[in-house]
């Protein structure tokens, strides 16, 4: 059985990344505040690629176990895109004066 | 009979091959691909509640901004990079066993339960903090400064995401005592080491999950 062995260098190299990324995001959050919860998900997002392409070996496998991958990837974006409209939507929609007094639907 | 003999041939030409394989590299993709099939019910399973978080944080930037004094920047920054070592130790783990490096891949996996372990115990230290300065989301939750019922609704998120993400480190440190049991009796080489592989699948998942939950809850 023959597979794709990555050296130790590489692996290295990967946790070096990872852990400039983790000082990077704490740096902004010190820098910017708050706000910087958008920076420190894009780096977030960087890490996650960088352990399920090398740590997690998907760079080197079948291509059924990409397509798993990527369907885990396609409906987490589904469940958060479909909540977050669902949510985003609920005012627009219009509403009997006073509805909000009988304290059903209270947000 | 002859059929029976080749079939018995076959058991004893590849000893690790389960008889509904037809050889190891079939069973390695197998096992693979149906680890990450689990991990996609996970990903799911964690995307609920980040889904919670996403509604929450949109609904209360207020609380979320009044609560991020509470959170310990250091000690969440400590175990992100404790976890991001461990699954450096898992990865190294993994080589050892493909290489057939048996004593360097009883290290690793030590190593990564020495990794894992230290993780739960930063936690624990979080969480009597916490609990201790009554933010344990119940009646007994008290919040001095403004918008409490927000700021309560922030703490059930950190302590359900942590909580799960907690004892997802606890079930796989019990998955790499059984590794590590396995390692020392010589059963991984080069010929067989599915096993390490897609426990490392499952411990790389369980990193990924605190990567996203340290800017969320931490970095707020």
């Amino acid at each position: 059985m023959e597979h794709h062995v990555s050296s130790t260098r590489l692996y290295f190299g990967i946790f070096a990344t990872l852990m400039v990324c983790t000082f990077l995001t704490v740096f902004v959050r010190m820098n910017l505040g708050i706000k910087s919860i958008g920076i420190a998900l894009s780096i977030a997002v960087v890490k996650a690629t960088l352990v399920i392409l090398y740590f997690m070996h998907v760079k080197y496998s079948h291509v059924l176990t990409k397509l798993a991958v990527w369907i885990a990837v396609v409906f987490l974006g589904i469940l958060l895109v479909m909540l977050s409209m669902d949510y985003a939507s609920r005012d627009w929609q219009y509403h009997e004066p006073g509805w909000e007094k009988q304290g059903v639907l209270k947000n | 009979m002859s059929e029976h003999a080749a079939i018995a041939h076959h058991h004893h030409s590849e000893e690790h091959v389960a008889h509904q394989f037809d050889n190891a590299l079939q069973q390695y993709e197998s096992g693979n691909l149906g680890m990450w099939l689990f991990l996609l019910t996970e990903v799911m399973f964690f995307g609920g509640m980040f889904g919670a978080y996403t509604i929450y944080r949109a609904w209360y930037p207020e609380a979320f901004e009044i609560a991020s004094s509470a959170t310990n920047i250091p000690l969440g920054a400590f175990n992100t990079v404790v976890l991001i070592v461990s699954s450096l130790t898992m990865a190294l783990a993994v080589q050892s066993a493909q290489l057939g490096k048996t004593k360097r891949l009883v290290w690793n996996i030590i190593l990564t339960m020495v990794f894992g372990t230290a993780f739960l115990v930063v936690k624990y230290f979080e969480y009597s903090e916490k609990i201790g300065h009554h933010h344990f989301p119940g009646s007994s939750f008290v919040w001095e400064t403004p918008a409490p019922r927000e700021v309560q609704i922030l703490f059930c998120l950190y302590f359900a995401m942590t909580g799960m993400h907690a004892l997802h480190m606890i079930v796989g440190l019990g998955i790499m005592t059984w590794l590590l049991v396995n390692a020392i009796k010589g059963v991984y080489g080069p010929k067989y080491y599915n096993p390490v592989e897609v426990s490392g699948l499952y411990w790389h998942f369980v990193d990924i999950v605190w990567i996203f939950l340290f800017p969320m809850l931490y970095l707020i």
